[in-house]
Parts: C-alpha cells; structure tokens; sequence
C-alpha cells in the first residue's frame, strides 16, 4: 500500500536505567533531596535503634553540654541528648507531615474534581465554600482547628492535630485540582471518548483521573514539606506535639528560648532538622514536577 | 528593476547545534538581494526558524550553538559583532515578524508605545516626532484612523490588524532586511491575502528584501522571487520562483509539488505521496538525507551530495539531476482515485440536518448581561451515504460547531438532526448511545486527541471492550492488530505512548479509533491540518482509501480550500453561522455563485507561480464581524464587493440557483 507510515522505532531516553535510574539522571538535585527524605524515613521507622541515646531520659549528670563525641548535638536542660530527639523527632514529622499532607491532598483532589467534573451550582458551592477557608491564613486556620477538636491522642500522635494541618490545605490543593481538571476536560481525547458513548464513570476514571495525577503528586509533595513546617509551628506555640514526645517545633519552644544564648545547639540542630526537611520535599517535588512534564522531556 | 541589485544578505555554510550533537542547520547557505523576497520553504523541523533565528542571533544563550559559517550583512559578518552591536541593528537594519500575531504584542502597553520604542531608542526621535512617525507608520500598513488607535491596547485589535501593528514596529527604522517567520499561518485565508499582499508592496515600494519563512508552497508561488527549499537542517535546492515550480531538479521538490492537492485543478487521480517520515536530526543518514524517502535512491546516495549548479540556474543536492532535467528518470504517475461506492441514481440520505441553530451565551456573571454567540444559524443541509461534504468557511464562522452538534457534544438550541430519518436530539438514551457509535470523529490536533496516559493498543481496544464487539482478549487483540493494519500502523506500535508517535502515526492511531466502533459517518474536524504536506497526503489518501472499502461517509470540516477540493464531492461554505452556498465540488470551484465563495477562492493562493501572475487577486476588505453582534441582515454585506443598501435589509435564503446547486444571495440570478 502507498501510503503505509515508515515507522521506524524512535529512541526516547535510554531505556536500560529504569525509572528511578533515569529520574537520578535528569534530576540530580531531586535525586539528592530524595536521598535526604529516605535517610529522614530511615531515621524515623528505625530509630529506637538507631540513636545513641533514649530520647526520653534525663541525665542530670550532663546539663546543657555542649556538642561532643559523646552527645553529637549537646544535651538539654533536663540532659537529654539533642541527636537522639531530633531522631526521634524525625518520627512525629514523618507521621504528622505524611498523613495530614495525604489526607488534606486527597480530600482537595476529591473537592476539585468533583468542583470541575459536575460545573454549575456544585461548582459555585464548593467553589463559595473553598474561598470562606482561604480566607484564613493557614496557621490561623489550623489553631481554630485545634481549639474546636481539642487533643485525640491515638499511640502518641494527635489526631486533631492531623486533621488541623490537613484542613488548611484542602482549598488550596482543590482550587489546583480543579484548575487541572478543567484543562483536562476540555481536551479533545474527552470529546473523543464522549462520542465513543462512554459512561461517565468511564471517562472520570479511566480518561481523566490518570492526567490529574501528575498534579497531585506534585502538590502532594509540597504539601509534605508544608505540613512538616505547619507541625513544627504548632509545637512551638505550645499547640501541637506535648512534652515530652520528641518534636523539632517543641525542641524549640520552652526553654530553649531561655537558654539560646548560652546554648545555642539547642536551637541550631533542630532547626537544621526543620529547614532540611522542608528543603528536601520542596526541591523533591519541582524534580518531580519537571520529570513529570512531558514537554520537558528531551 | 534597472541592473543587478546588490547583493544584501550572504549566509555562507550555517551550522547550528542543539546540546552539542544536534544540528539543526547543517552547511545552509543563501544570499539575498536588495528589494527580493526570499521563500524559505520546508516542512516542520527542517531548520527553516531555525535559520532565521539565528541569523538575527536570538537563539536561546547556551542551547544553540554556531558550529560554523559566516553571516554577512551590508558589508558586517553578524557573528563577530558584539551583543551591543547586534542590538543596534536588530530592529533597525534587520526587522523580524513572527507567526503569533497574539502574543508578540505586550498586552499591557499601547500599540502607540510599542511602536515608538524602536524609534526613541534606534533614532533618538523625541515624544512629538515618534508620533507623528508611528501615525505615518501605520498608515502605511493600512491602518485608518492612526491618531486614535494609537492609544489602544492590543486586545482591541483583530489578530489581522495585529500583524499589520508589527509590520509596522518591523518598518519604524527604515529596515533593508525583513525576516518573516511564518507571518500568516495563523490568520485566515482572506486576512492572509491581505498581509502578504502589504508585505509584498511595502517591500516594492521601500525596497526592502524580504525573507519569507513558511510551508505553504501557494504563498511561495505567490510572492517569493527565488526559493530554497530545506529538508532535514539542510538546502536541497535553491532558484528562482519559476525555475524551481516548473523545473524542480530535487526529487524532494518534485514529490512536495506534487503531493499538495491543488485549488485549480479537477481532481482525477489519488494524490501522490512522498513515504516515510524525515530523519531524526540526532542520528541522520550519513549520505543524502532524502536518500530512504526517496523514490529514485541509488547506490551513491550514501554519499553527500553537493548543491551544485543546474540547467535551470539554481542549485539542487542531488547525485541524479541531470538525469531529472534530462527526463531519463521520472516518478511514476500517481494511482487513479479509488472508484467510490454510490449508486447510480443518486446516494441514499443518511444525515439531515433541519433549520439548526445553536447559540452560546458568553460573560455571564452577576447583575450582568450575557452576550449571546449565535454559532450556527439555521443551517439546513443534507448529507449522502458514501459521499463527502466539504465544510469550508474562516475561523468562527461556526463549522466546528455544527460538527460537535452531529456528534451530540453540544445539544442544539432549535432544529432537528436526523441520522437514517431517525431525529438524534429527540432519541432515548440508550438509542442516543446507540447512534453515537455510527457517527464517529477524527479531530485535528492528533496531540492532544489521544489521552497520554493510554497505549495505542488499549486506546484502540477500548471500544471493542466497552460496546462488546469482541469477546475475550485475544479476540480483541486480533481485531486491535487488524485495525492497526487497516490505517498502516505496525502491530508492534499498540505497546507504545501517544507522545512516542510521530504527528503523522497519532492521526492513525486517532482513525483507528474511530473504525474500532465500525461508524458508518465520520466527522473530520480539520483532520489533516496540523500535518505537514508530504504527512497530509498520505492521510488523504488513507482516509479515500477507507471511504471505498467501507463504505463511509464523510463530513469533511476544512478551512484550506485545496485539501477540500481534493477529497470532497459536494461542498458547503459558511459563514458566521450560515450557509452561503451548496453545490457540487466541481461546480463550486469552476463556477462558484456566491460572492464570499468567489473572494475566498481568490485569496487563496496556488502553488504556481505562471498562474498567480496571471491572477490578479482580489483583496477583501475589512475583519470578520463579531459573531457577538453579527450584521443585520445578509451576514456578508459589510465585506461584500457587490453589496448594495438592500443587502442590509434581507436574510437572504439559500435558493437553488442551478440544479443541486443552492446559494445564498439576492444578488445572484437564477440560471437555466
């Protein structure tokens, strides 16, 4: 037949890497922040066994010492080495900053979908609705949160305190949700599978979900890094985590503020933990997002 | 012209690299003459931008590279300039006008703005006399009104009017060089006649040479003095206008010439076609790049060939040239039509559409009114079984539309649309999705007409699956692979990802698709105009080819004019919602009635240039009305060369002027 494509196969990227080899390739900086955030995993799954010391227990022996070969990070007023609760501190962020992120994405992916896919008066309410929670700042938010829900502590972590962060993110994430799924919705492959007599069941999940996944995914990872901070500042105000489980916004409240001056460890090392963390998702999820875009790929 | 006029602009063996390994200009080289117009023709990614762009050094810093070559420009080499220098004579010396006419103006400064800023900086004029400079500027482009509208923004500009506002930010300094990079592909085919018809006697007048980047070879043909013609980063051939339409010494000329479907001739055979796809620039042949397309290939094409001087004066790449002008090798004619499947005393009607009309309501908000869009505009056709309509009309005029009403994307505000005599907007459900499945789509942007995250296989199979046309998954497989074949796809390409296949494969997979349902009418929706000529060809063909086996009909919704002619036999014009004429292809071509039809056949231009300097084209003036606020009475009466106060008053209907032949016109006489 004349008119029969020459198709000769196209070499896209090599193929012998394998995703996360050819993500590492493309994305050396996400793949360095990713290494962080396995290492804060690691820290927080293992680390009753891997830090030097309990986290919980008090030396009097061994008061506000400074940074050493015995206490890599110095110890604390009561003489609880530092390294130890930033270890274990690793554990609260990674529980609290996880889920409520999952949570608040999920449930805002969920609105904004749902915002986009139904239109007209759905659309106006959840719409109206969204911009009432947008109007508080987020840290706002999350202490009318805590207030209402009081404190629901299950195996040591608070749930409120997880519904709290994950509140303020739900407008935001599904004001982008919505955004994509609207772009989605009026491409021509949805026209094509609306022609084709496809339920709409069909079409939601097997034509649209798959493409807002990207943006999920993206927003997911932020929001990681955000919930992580969002913790840390509720600990500080005294709201969040409460003494004596280890968390890095705890760490610095109390009296590390009294004692900053003449033990500045106690703020430097969590506070590195902090910034690490939040560095680590945040620049995880632009090399996601760039690895994702098709039209950034070579 | 008196004597030969210096020489303006050489561009001595140009190589460009991308990421160190990519060329995507390879020993280009041209010279340009003072007051000529230079068509640099070539399909997509042949390094035709490419070019311009760095001959006005703008291509991105660190991406491109220059390789080799020398520019030279009045007397300057343009690669040893500083960026200070560069600056200075971008935008005075050499001035340049790209395809988007909406976006390379800043929304947020006035035209006025926009077009004194190369004067203040360049000239050193002051406030008053940029002024009066930009208000003489845009009359020059034929822009009335200046002294006003200088002071608008660009959103209050149709995109026409935009591309005239830079030609005249392009003319402020005097330029000697204008490079135009696609300048009118985005505008519609009367506004495009419009421009290039300035552009062409602006750089008359002002002598100014013009360099003419585009893919239309009609353009070409029109108004370029020499041609060169890129493949694959590289010139295969270079001449005068004449000498390359009637002469071509490249058998990739000769096969692009031949594979545009043509305004001005009846349609007999299939259209020829050139195979395969271009070369992946990263890992091109060694030899001649054409060398696995091309039809006369021989042993000593592995070798490089050289552009070298021909019968005709210009230059071809190619080994076998002389044997080209000698006539010793020629292509092999192209195969006759396939013979179409329609009955002897007329089709069968299988679509009627019934008065139909569709209006959208736009800015609707709170305590504000909303305009109403009237989209189409008691439309009243009928289509046969095996035949193909032809819908052509401009941008707005509503024929994407009423092809989204056929296919009940969008639910009609009155009137009827009957498949087979059953009325599809009145149907049941389940009858609705029952008749869904005979009237199926191919759309045109072969990009974004394919969910990314589905392979070819399980787009294909989807249907099959869904309706239940094939039981078990081997079955399904089997008709996937048979689907595959029928649109000339590999079995093998069903594993891969839409963005894997080249624009050409998407449109197939995008065919198979729809023959997955087994339709029996299918609506092109610009099908083949995001391709590339030598692409388009080969799913014209594909399309036919399917239409005789299987009995298809076609509703073909096109705004090129030539492509419509090719494929179609019937033909409909719209314009701004209505139908302005009906008849027979070949009637609505020799004979068109309706003056629209008449002026858009003149704007259109034919890729020959003995034949466009015998046309003397007639320039319709004035933009498309808003559809918000469309004119009373004959929708065409403010563009229209024969109007008259009449026209103001009356809707005219379509009336059957000649038998099968409807136009709607109070101007137009009845004829035996």
């Amino acid at each position: 037949m004349t008119d029969t494509a020459n198709l000769q196969p196209r070499r896209l990227n090599r193929p012998t890497f394998g995703a996360l080899g050819r993500f590492a390739y493309q994305q050396p900086v996400g793949a360095a922040s990713f290494v962080v955030i396995v290492v804060m995993l690691l820290a927080g799954i293992l680390a009753p066994w891997v830090s030097p010391y309990d986290a919980l227990a008090v030396d009097y022996g061994a008061l506000l010492s400074p940074p050493s070969l015995d206490h890599l990070a110095g110890t604390d007023a009561f003489g609880r080495d530092v390294f130890s609760r930033i270890i274990h501190g690793a554990r609260t962020a990674m529980i609290i900053g996880l889920s409520s992120a999952f949570l608040g994405c999920t449930g805002g992916a969920i609105l904004g979908a749902a915002s986009a896919f139904f239109g007209g008066r759905v659309d106006a309410a959840i719409q109206r609705f969204v911009d009432i929670l947008l109007a508080f700042p987020l840290v706002v938010l999350a202490l009318v949160v805590v207030a209402i829900l009081g404190r629901n502590p299950v195996f040591g972590i608070d749930i409120s305190l997880i519904f709290a962060i994950a509140i303020p993110i739900v407008p935001q994430v599904s004001r982008v949700i919505r955004a994509a799924a609207l772009t989605v919705q009026a491409m021509p492959y949805i026209d094509a599978a609306r022609t084709a007599g496809y339920s709409n069941s069909r079409i939601i999940l097997r034509h649209m979900a798959p493409n807002l996944v990207t943006p999920y995914l993206i927003m997911l990872t932020a929001y990681i890094a955000q919930a992580i901070l969002l913790e840390a500042t509720l600990s500080f105000l005294g709201l969040g985590v409460a003494e004596p489980t280890p968390a890095w916004g705890l760490m610095l409240s109390g009296n590390a503020q009294d004692f900053f001056l003449t033990a500045p460890w106690l703020v430097i090392f969590p506070g590195i933990a902090i910034s690490l963390a939040v560095i680590a998702f945040n620049l995880f999820g632009d090399a996601l997002r760039d690895y994702l875009d098709p039209r950034l790929k070579q | 012209m008196n004597g030969p006029a210096p020489e303006l602009l050489r561009v001595e063996d140009l190589s460009v690299e991308f990421g160190g390994r990519l060329r995507a200009v390879d020993g280009v080289g041209f010279t340009v003459k003072a007051g000529e117009t230079l068509a640099v023709v070539g399909e997509s990614g042949s390094g035709k931008s490419v070019t311009a762009l760095s001959l006005m050094r703008l291509l991105p810093e660190g991406v491109g590279r220059y390789a080799s070559g020398r520019v030279s420009f009045d007397g300057k080499d343009l690669l040893d300039l500083s960026p200070g220098e560069m600056e200075k004579l971008r935008g005075q010396d050499i001035a340049m006008i790209f395809q988007e006419p909406m976006t390379s103006l800043n929304p947020i400064l006035t035209i006025g703005f926009q077009i004194m800023e190369p004067l203040r900086i360049h000239l050193g004029l002051t406030g008053a006399q940029a002024r009066a400079r930009a208000v003489e500027l845009l009359g020059l482009v034929g822009i009335s009104d200046a002294e006003r509208r200088l002071d608008q923004y660009p959103h209050q500009f149709s995109g026409g009017m935009r591309q005239r506002v830079m030609i005249a930010i392009g003319l402020a300094c005097d330029p000697k060089l204008i490079i135009a990079d696609e300048p009118t592909t985005a505008l519609d085919v009367t506004i495009q006649a419009q421009i290039l018809e300035l552009m062409k006697d602006l750089s008359r007048r002002l002598d100014i040479a013009l360099i003419l980047i585009t893919h239309n070879l009609g353009i070409v043909a029109r108004y370029a003095d020499r041609v060169a013609v890129m493949y694959a980063a590289r010139i295969v051939e270079s001449g005068t206008a004449e000498a390359v339409f009637a002469r071509p010494r490249h058998p990739y000329t000769m096969g692009l010439l031949r594979s545009v479907p043509r305004l001005d001739r009846a349609r007999q055979t299939r259209l020829a076609t050139i195979e395969g796809l271009p070369p992946d620039l990263a890992n091109a042949p060694s030899g001649c790049r054409f060398a696995p397309r091309c039809p006369f290939a021989i042993a000593s094409c592995a070798e490089p060939p050289h552009l070298s001087e021909t019968d005709t004066g210009g230059l071809s790449a190619c080994h076998r040239w002389e044997e080209i002008a000698a006539g010793t090798i020629r292509e092999v004619p192209a195969e006759p039509a396939p013979a179409r499947l329609l009955a002897a005393d007329g089709p069968k009607e299988i679509m009627r559409l019934e008065k139909l009309s569709k209006t959208f309501e736009v800015g609707r908000g709170i305590g504000r009114k909303p305009g109403i869009v009237r989209a189409v505009e008691q439309v009243s056709l009928s289509v046969g079984e095996g035949e193909t309509l032809g819908l052509v009309g401009e941008s707005g005029c509503g024929k994407s539309t009423l092809g989204r009403l056929i296919l009940g994307l969008e639910e009609p505000t009155s009137g009827t649309i009957a498949f087979e005599g059953k009325d599809i907007t009145a149907a049941p459900p389940a009858e609705r999705r029952r008749l869904r499945r005979d009237i199926q789509v191919i759309f045109q942007d072969p990009f974004s007409s394919l969910n990314p995250r589905m392979t070819v296989g399980s787009i294909v199979e989807e249907p099959l699956k869904v309706y239940g046309l094939r039981k078990g998954a081997r079955a399904r497989g089997e008709r996937v692979r048979e689907l595959l074949d029928q649109v000339g796809l590999r079995a093998d390409m069903a594993e891969r990802y839409p963005h894997q296949l080249s624009g050409g494969q998407r449109q197939r997979v995008g065919i198979a698709r729809a023959l997955a349902m087994e339709p029996r009418f299918i609506v092109c929706d610009e099908a083949v105009s995001a391709l590339d000529v030598s692409i388009q060809g080969q799913i014209i063909n594909l399309l036919e080819r399917l239409q005789a086996e299987l009995g298809l009909t076609f509703l073909f919704i096109a705004h090129d004019l030539a492509v419509v002619r090719h494929i179609s036999t019937r033909v409909a014009v719209m314009y701004l919602g209505r139908v302005m004429e009906i008849a027979d292809r070949d009637a609505i071509y020799a004979e068109p009635l309706h003056p629209y039809t008449k002026v858009l056949l003149d704007a259109a231009p034919v890729p020959d240039p003995e034949i466009e300097k015998t046309r003397a084209p007639r320039i319709v003036n004035g933009d498309l009305p808003s559809p918000l606020s469309p004119p009373p009475g004959c929708v065409f009466h403010t563009r229209c060369p024969i109007a008259t106060e009449e026209c103001r008053g009356i809707i005219p209907e379509p009336r059957e002027i000649r038998p099968g032949h409807f136009a709607a016109c109070i101007k137009v006489e009845a004829q035996p």
